[in-house]
């Protein structure tokens, strides 16, 4: 089995464009979730969210590539972009043969949907533009991006709800720890605050009105957000040989499925992948230091996540500092598991745990160390990353100090 | 309403070739205009918004259309016809 690590981070969020602006917002502890703004906004009954804002696609791209990239594509892009430059990486030959995409988004071209419907069903128009088809498609972020970076080994797309990034993540480590590949860009983008996104999630009453206060007894619901994590996997030795920075080592990965409810957590199938990940890492409970949570806000997420945490790690479940970033980022879907393995890399590179901000009264039910408001200097050796998606799909990572 | 048919033929497909309008000669093939089938779709969406009428043009197989691609002049005049054919004064 090949060693996995990571050379490169990308992404753009409500926090900010780039890892930097976004690690700042984790260590002050900011709140990117501020009023939506878009046609419509004022016929929906959620109006906040974690929307990427003083963001114009004319200076990232030019007239030809914005009408081919929805904007969960500009997205990925600019955060592939980052993630690259700062693995230094160029692909040719034998390398990009072996180099692939994996990323994970949930709705895909969203945005393009929503334009386009409203142009066939509200303008009554018969027609629409010819590249409504590549612009929405799950894949075209993927493809982008191998386009953009001559990738030429696997790519694909994974579409698992909000535990698409993990899944993807999981993938891209798989296949070089198998020796299939010796580079993979991956994690994952989505971009659905638009009128017919939100107006969607409206439908299930599970949105928050005015903020996402994870483990808080006062919690109201989940906060939707936008962007993207992209980060550079690479082949151990081969980093090394090149004299590449590593920002942290993937160790362990599991995925399981509740086969239970197609919205409702299940703590098993949630305790069984944390379990799983750890065991496929080759760790101990005592040694996790740091679980950044799935976390959303909800009712549900909560109590069943915390209580999954205290089943697989057991005793250990008092001592292990656990938070939600998506109090601050808000719930990025698909892309929100790579935008958390940021705060996860931060702890283990800089020893700085990103906070679960909006926290305001204890819950009985969500009794661990969530790192309440404020963000903490701690070393952490080892961490892991929850995603559990609606339709009962779990996907949790471990990673570990370089 | 005085810009010509012509002129707003030549301004879509300098807009796809990225060029001035003043550098589009009317014998020029989309080939020579760095024009590929990607830029042609997107031609003739822009052409059939622009007119309000209806391209029969099919990507599979482009060469079976009515509607004559050769050159920026057989495009103007196939759009020229349509327009009458589709919106009769």
């Amino acid at each position: 089995m090949q060693r996995v690590v990571i050379t490169g981070q990308g992404t753009v969020n409500a926090l900010g464009k780039n890892v930097s602006q976004t690690l700042e917002a984790f260590k002050n502890g900011t709140c990117g979730i501020s009023d939506l703004d878009f046609r419509d906004v004022d016929r929906l009954s959620i109006k906040i969210g974690g929307q990427v804002k003083g963001y114009a696609p004319e200076a990232e791209f030019n007239r030809q590539q914005n009408v081919l990239y929805d904007r969960f594509t500009q997205f990925t892009l600019l955060a592939a972009k980052e993630a690259v430059a700062q693995s230094g990486l160029t692909f040719a030959g034998e390398l990009a043969a072996k180099s692939g995409v994996v990323l994970g988004t949930a709705g895909g071209g969203v945005t393009t949907w929503d334009e386009n419907y409203r142009t066939v069903y509200e303008e009554g128009k018969n027609r629409v533009h010819p590249f409504v088809v590549p612009k929405l498609m799950n894949n075209a972020a993927a493809s982008h991006v191998s386009m953009t970076h001559n990738l030429k080994g696997p790519s694909f797309t994974v579409a698992t709800a909000c535990a698409s990034s993990n899944h993807a993540m999981g993938q891209a480590f798989q296949f070089i720890r198998s020796g299939m590949a010796k580079v993979m860009l991956t994690g994952g983008s989505e971009s659905m605050l638009c009128f017919g996104g939100v107006k969607a999630w409206e439908g299930l009453r599970v949105m928050s009105k005015d903020a996402c206060r994870p483990f808080s007894a006062n919690r109201n619901g989940m906060v939707q957000g936008e962007g993207a994590g992209v980060f550079v996997f690479e082949e151990y030795e081969h980093a090394k040989a090149r004299g590449a920075e590593i920002l942290a080592e993937v160790i362990g990965f599991s995925m399981t499925s509740d086969a239970a409810d197609i919205v409702m957590p299940s703590k098993k199938g949630a305790a069984r992948a944390i379990a799983g990940a750890m065991k496929d890492a080759g760790i101990n409970p005592e040694q996790v230091d740091y679980i950044n949570a799935h976390g959303t806000g909800t009712t549900a997420n909560d109590k069943t996540e915390c209580a999954a945490v205290a089943d697989a790690l057991g005793q250990h479940a008092n001592d292990v500092m656990i938070s939600s970033t998506k109090s601050m980022h808000g719930h990025l879907i698909g892309g929100t598991g790579a935008v958390e393995l940021l705060a996860c890399i931060m702890a283990l590179r800089e020893g700085v745990i990103a906070p679960t901000i909006g926290y305001e009264e204890p819950d009985p039910e969500c009794a661990l160390d969530i790192v309440p408001n404020v963000a903490r200097q701690a070393k952490a050796d080892v961490v892991l990353s929850n995603a559990f998606a609606f339709g009962g799909l779990n996907a949790v990572l471990a990673l570990k100090r370089a | 309403m005085s810009v010509s048919v012509e002129e707003q033929v030549i301004a879509i497909i300098a807009e796809q070739a990225v060029l001035e309008p003043s550098d589009i000669k009317l014998t020029a093939s989309l080939d020579d205009l760095g024009i590929d089938s990607m830029g042609l779709v997107e031609s003739i969406f822009a052409i059939e918004e622009a007119f309000d009428i209806q391209v029969p043009f099919n990507a599979n197989e482009p060469e079976e259309s009515d509607f004559d691609i050769t050159s920026v002049a057989s495009i103007v005049k196939a759009v020229k016809a349509l327009i009458l054919e589709q919106k009769p004064i």
